[in-house]
C-alpha cells in the first residue's frame, strides 16, 4: 500500500500516543486544522484538547511551555510552523531543551521532540525554506534527525519520542508528499546509524534529509559517465556515524558531501573535516562539498539556481579524477560549477 | 457568518483583575498593624515568627555570601539583603511538593526552603551545574537567562494539572526581566490554559543600572497581568505580613482552579546587583538611606515584640541560629569543590555518543600524562 511521507509521521505519532499516556503534541495549528502539512491529522479528536492542542502563537512560549512539561513528566512533541518561525524559540532550545540534563547533573532529563519543517523546493515564500540544522546540530545535548524515506520518516520520529534527550526532528518539507509502498509500522535502524541506500565502489557521496533522493538519482545518473557511486544516507546528524561514512570512504577513497544548506560552517563541512581527519590515506583526491550557497534562500523563481542539483553532484564527481597536478586543476575546476569554495581555505 | 454580540465586546469582570491602587499592606513602617485587608486576612503569629526565623538566617546566609565573594570563594554572588520578605514568604506560601522557579537572585528563597546552602553556591562557586536535585527538591535550576524559566513554571503546572496533581508553581522574576517576551508569553500561556502559577515580580527598582522608569512606562508591573486575563496584585515588599498573606492568597487561587496570578512584590535591592556592580554609579546615598528605614526585618521584629510573641531571649536564640548557620557555612566553603572533569562528558545525553566517549577518553590520557598540571602551571606562572 503506498504511503505518503506525511502519513507516516502521523501514524507514527499515532501510535506513540496510543502507546503512552505522557505524549502530547502542541504548536500552532495542530489541533482542528492538523497542521499546516497535515502530520497532526485527526489527532485531537483521537486523543482529545489535552493530548493534542493548539497554543497560543508564541515560539519561545511553546518551547519553554514544553520545558515544563517534560519537568512535570509528559513527553511533548512540539510542532514549530516553519524552519525560520523557529527562531524565537531558539533561545529556549538551546538554553534550557538542550542544557538541562547537563545543569541537572542528569536529574532532569528532557525527553522533548521539536518538529520542524525544514529546507525548500516547495516555492515557498521567504522566511519558508530555511535549513537550519548546522544551527541545532552545534549544539551539545540536542540530537538532530532528518530523515529521507517513508519508513524513516515512520520509525526515526518513534524512537525520537521515546528517546529520553531532546530531539530536532528535522522533516524535508518536499519530502512530505513522496511516497513508497509501505506498511507501517515499519522498523529501520536506530539513530547513530548510516544507511548505505545504493552500493557503489569508486566514490562515496554522503547525503541527508532533502538531498538524498537527489544524491541516488545522481548516482544513477553517475553509472552512465562510468562511475560507481555509493550513497550514504546519515538519516541523524547527531549522534553522527563516522563508522559507516568512514568505512565507505576508505573503501572507495573518495568522498562528495551533499547538503542543500549554505555551505559556509555547515554540516557538510563537519563530515569533510572528519573524513580528512581519519581516512586521509585512503583518500585518492580532496573531500568536495556541493551545497547550496552562501545566500538567503531564494525566492521560488530562483530556487532552482541555489539548490544543487543532479548536474551539481556530477560535476563534483567527474572532478574527483584527481591527477597529480592538483593545484591548476583544482582551481580552474572551481569556477562557475557552484562547489562550494569555503572549505578550501588558501587553495581556491 | 457570526455576529459581535454586545456581551463579547464588554470588558465586564476586568475590574475583577485590577490591582489595588496602592500596594497591599498591613504593617507600617514602624512594625505596627495598618488594620486588616478582607482579601488578605493576616497569618497567625506563630507563622510570622516562623518568618521572621527564616528572614534572619536568610539574611545572615546573604551577608556571609557576599564575603565569600570577597575572600574568592564564589564566583560571583547576586546578594538579596532587603529582599528577604518576598523571598521568605514566596516559599513559605507553598507545600513541600509544590514547585519553585528560582532566578540567580533567589540563593536566599531556596536557603529557606531548606536546601542545603553549599548546594545552592555551587554554581556560584565555580561547579558546572545547579547543586541541588531539582526533583527531589522540587525546586528548578536558579535560571540565568532572564525571563525564561517563567516559561517552563507555566509548562510544569499545566502538566501537573494534566495529571490531576494540584501542584502549583512559583516562578520569580525581577522587574527588568518582565520587558523580555518570554515573560509574556509565559502570563499569556498559563492564563490561556488556567496553569496554576503564581509570577512573583520582586520589582527592586533596578535592573542591573537601569531604573523602572526606563524599563517600563506602566503605572505598576501587577497591571501586567490585566491585559491577558490574569488576576494581579501589588504589594509592599518590605511588609512581611503583607507578603506572606498576598502570596497566600496567590497560591490558594492558583490551586483552587482558578488560573494564574501575578504579584509584583516593591522593594529594594540594598547591595551592589552582584560584587562585580558599582551601585554608587546609578543611585544617591539617600535613595538607599531612605530604603534603610524600611528594613523588612525590623519591621517584623518591632511587630512580634509589640505583639508579645518575641523577647529579648527569642531574638537572641534565632541570632545565634543564624551565626551558627554562617559558621558551618564557612567552613564548608573554606575548601576548593573537588570536580571530576570526565563527569562532563556524561550527562550530555543520556547515553554518551562516540565523539563524546571518544574526547572523554583524550582528557583521561591528559589527565594521566600530567597529573600534576595545575601545580605545574602555577609554577610556569611566579
Ligand atoms: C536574556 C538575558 N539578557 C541579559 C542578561 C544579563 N543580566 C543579568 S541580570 C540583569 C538585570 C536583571 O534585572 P531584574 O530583572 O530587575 O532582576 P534583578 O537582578 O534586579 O533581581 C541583566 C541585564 C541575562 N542574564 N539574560
Amino acid at each position: 500500500m503506498s504511503t505518503t511521507f506525511a502519513k507516516a509521521l502521523n501514524t507514527a505519532l499515532r501510535d506513540a500516543m496510543s502507546e503512552d499516556e505522557r505524549v502530547l503534541v502542541l504548536g500552532e495549528d495542530v489541533g482542528r486544522l492538523g497542521g499546516v502539512f497535515r502530520v497532526t491529522d485527526g489527532l485531537m479528536d483521537q486523543f482529545g484538547e489535552k493530548r493534542c492542542f493548539d497554543t497560543p502563537l508564541a515560539e519561545a512560549g511553546i518551547v519553554g511551555f514544553a520545558v515544563g512539561l517534560a519537568m512535570s513528566g509528559m513527553r511533548p512533541v512540539v510542532e514549530m510552523q516553519f524552519d525560520a518561525f523557529a527562531y524565537p524559540a531558539f533561545e529556549q532550545i538551546t538554553s534550557h531543551v538542550a542544557k538541562l540534563r547537563n545543569r541537572t547533573r542528569g536529574a532532569v532529563g528532557m525527553p522533548i521532540v521539536v518538529r520542524v519543517p525544514f529546507a525548500g523546493g516547495i516555492g515557498g515564500v521567504e522566511h519558508h525554506s530555511d535549513s537550519s540544522e548546522a544551527y541545532y546540530a552545534h549544539t551539545p545535548g540536542l540530537k538532530v534527525v532528518t530523515p529521507a524515506t517513508v519508513e524513516d520518516a515512520y520509525s526515526l520520529l518513534r524512537e525520537a519520542i521515546a528517546d529520553p534527550d531532546p530531539v530536532v526532528f528535522m522533516e524535508p518539507k518536499r519530502l512530505y508528499w513522496s511516497s513508497a509502498d509501505v506498511e507501517l509500522p515499519a522498523a529501520a535502524p536506530p539513530f547513530g546509524q548510516a544507511v548505505v541506500r545504493r552500493r557503489g565502489n569508486d566514490v562515496t557521496l554522503v547525503a541527508y534529509g532533502p538531498t538524498v533522493p537527489v544524491a541516488i538519482e545522481a548516482a544513477e545518473a553517475a553509472r552512465e559517465e562510468g562511475w560507481d557511486v555509493e550513497v550514504v544516507d546519515l538519516r541523524t546528524v547527531v549522534p553522527f556515524d563516522d563508522e559507516t561514512v568512514l568505512a565507505s570512504v576508505r573503501r572507495t577513497g573518495r568522498c562528495v558531501v551533499l547538503q542543500e544548506a549554505q555551505g559556509f560552517a555547515g554540516v557538510g563541512a563537519e563530515i569533510a573535516a572528519r573524513v580528512q581527519e581519519r581516512a586521509f590515506h585512503s583518500l585518492h583526491a580532496p573531500v568536495l562539498r556541493v551545497s547550496g550557497f552562501d545566500i538567503p534562500y531564494p525566492a521560488p523563481k530562483l530556487e532552482h539556481v541555489h539548490l544543487p542539483d543532479v548536474d551539481r553532484v556530477l560535476d563534483a564527481v567527474a572532478r574527483l579524477q584527481w591527477d597529480d597536478e592538483p593545484d591548476t586543476r583544482w582551481t580552474r575546476g572551481l569556477d562557475g560549477h557552484g562547489l562550494t569554495g569555503a572549505g578550501l581555505g588558501g587553495v581556491a | 457568518m457570526t455576529t459581535t454580540s454586545e456581551s463579547d465586546l464588554s470588558t465586564r469582570g476586568a475590574t475583577r483583575l485590577l490591582p489595588s491602587t496602592d500596594p497591599v499592606r498591613l504593617l507600617d513602617e514602624q512594625g505596627r498593624r495598618t488594620g486588616d485587608d478582607d482579601r488578605y486576612p493576616a497569618p497567625s503569629d506563630t507563622d510570622l515568627l516562623e518568618m521572621y526565623r527564616r528572614m534572619v538566617v536568610g539574611r545572615r546566609f546573604d551577608v556571609q555570601a557576599t564575603a565569600l565573594t570577597k575572600q574568592g570563594r564564589l564566583a560571583v554572588y547576586p546578594s538579596a539583603r532587603g529582599q528577604e520578605a518576598c523571598q521568605v514568604s514566596a516559599v513559605m506560601a507553598v507545600r513541600d511538593d509544590d514547585w519553585v522557579f528560582p532566578t540567580y537572585r533567589e540563593s536566599m528563597a531556596l536557603v529557606a526552603r531548606g536546601i542545603d546552602p553549599v548546594q545552592v553556591l555551587t554554581l556560584l562557586r565555580g561547579d558546572w551545574h545547579c547543586g541541588y536535585d531539582p526533583v527531589a527538591t522540587r525546586t528548578a535550576p536558579q535560571c540565568t537567562p532572564l525571563a525564561t524559566q517563567t516559561v517552563h513554571a507555566a509548562g510544569l503546572a499545566y502538566g501537573e494539572s494534566l495529571q490531576g496533581r494540584d501542584t502549583v508553581a512559583v516562578a520569580f522574576i525581577g522587574d527588568g526581566a518582565t520587558s523580555e517576551g518570554d515573560f509574556h508569553e509565559a502570563v499569556n500561556f498559563a492564563a490561556v490554559f488556567k496553569a496554576p502559577v503564581v509570577f512573583l515580580v520582586q520589582n527592586n527598582r533596578y535592573a542591573i543600572s537601569v531604573p523602572l522608569a526606563k524599563q517600563t512606562a506602566a503605572p505598576s508591573l501587577a497591571y501586567k497581568g490585566v491585559g491577558y486575563g490574569v488576576e494581579s496584585e501589588q504589594v509592599d515588599g518590605n511588609d512581611p505580613v503583607a507578603m506572606l498573606a498576598v502570596m497566600r492568597r496567590a497560591v490558594e487561587h492558583a490551586r483552587s482552579g482558578h488560573g494564574p496570578f501575578l504579584v509584583e512584590a516593591h522593594t529594594y535591592r540594598m547591595d551592589a546587583h552582584t560584587n562585580a556592580d558599582d551601585p554608587t554609579r546609578y543611585r544617591d546615598a539617600a535613595e538607599v538611606e531612605a530604603w534603610a528605614g524600611r528594613d523588612p526585618l525590623t519591621r517584623l521584629e518591632a511587630y512580634l515584640r509589640s505583639a508579645g510573641v518575641l523577647d529579648d531571649a527569642g531574638a537572641e536564640a534565632v541570632r545565634a541560629q543564624a551565626e551558627s548557620f554562617a559558621a558551618d557555612l564557612r567552613t564548608r566553603m573554606n575548601t576548593d569543590p573537588d570536580l571530576d572533569p570526565l563527569e562532563l562528558f556524561e550527562h550530555v545525553y543520556a547515553t554518551p555518543t562516540t565523539q563524546l566517549l571518544e574526547q572523554r577518553e583524550q582528557v583521561r590520557a591528559e589527565m594521566e600524562a600530567e597529573p600534576d598540571a595545575e601545580g605545574t602551571a602555577e609554577e610556569d606562572h611566579r
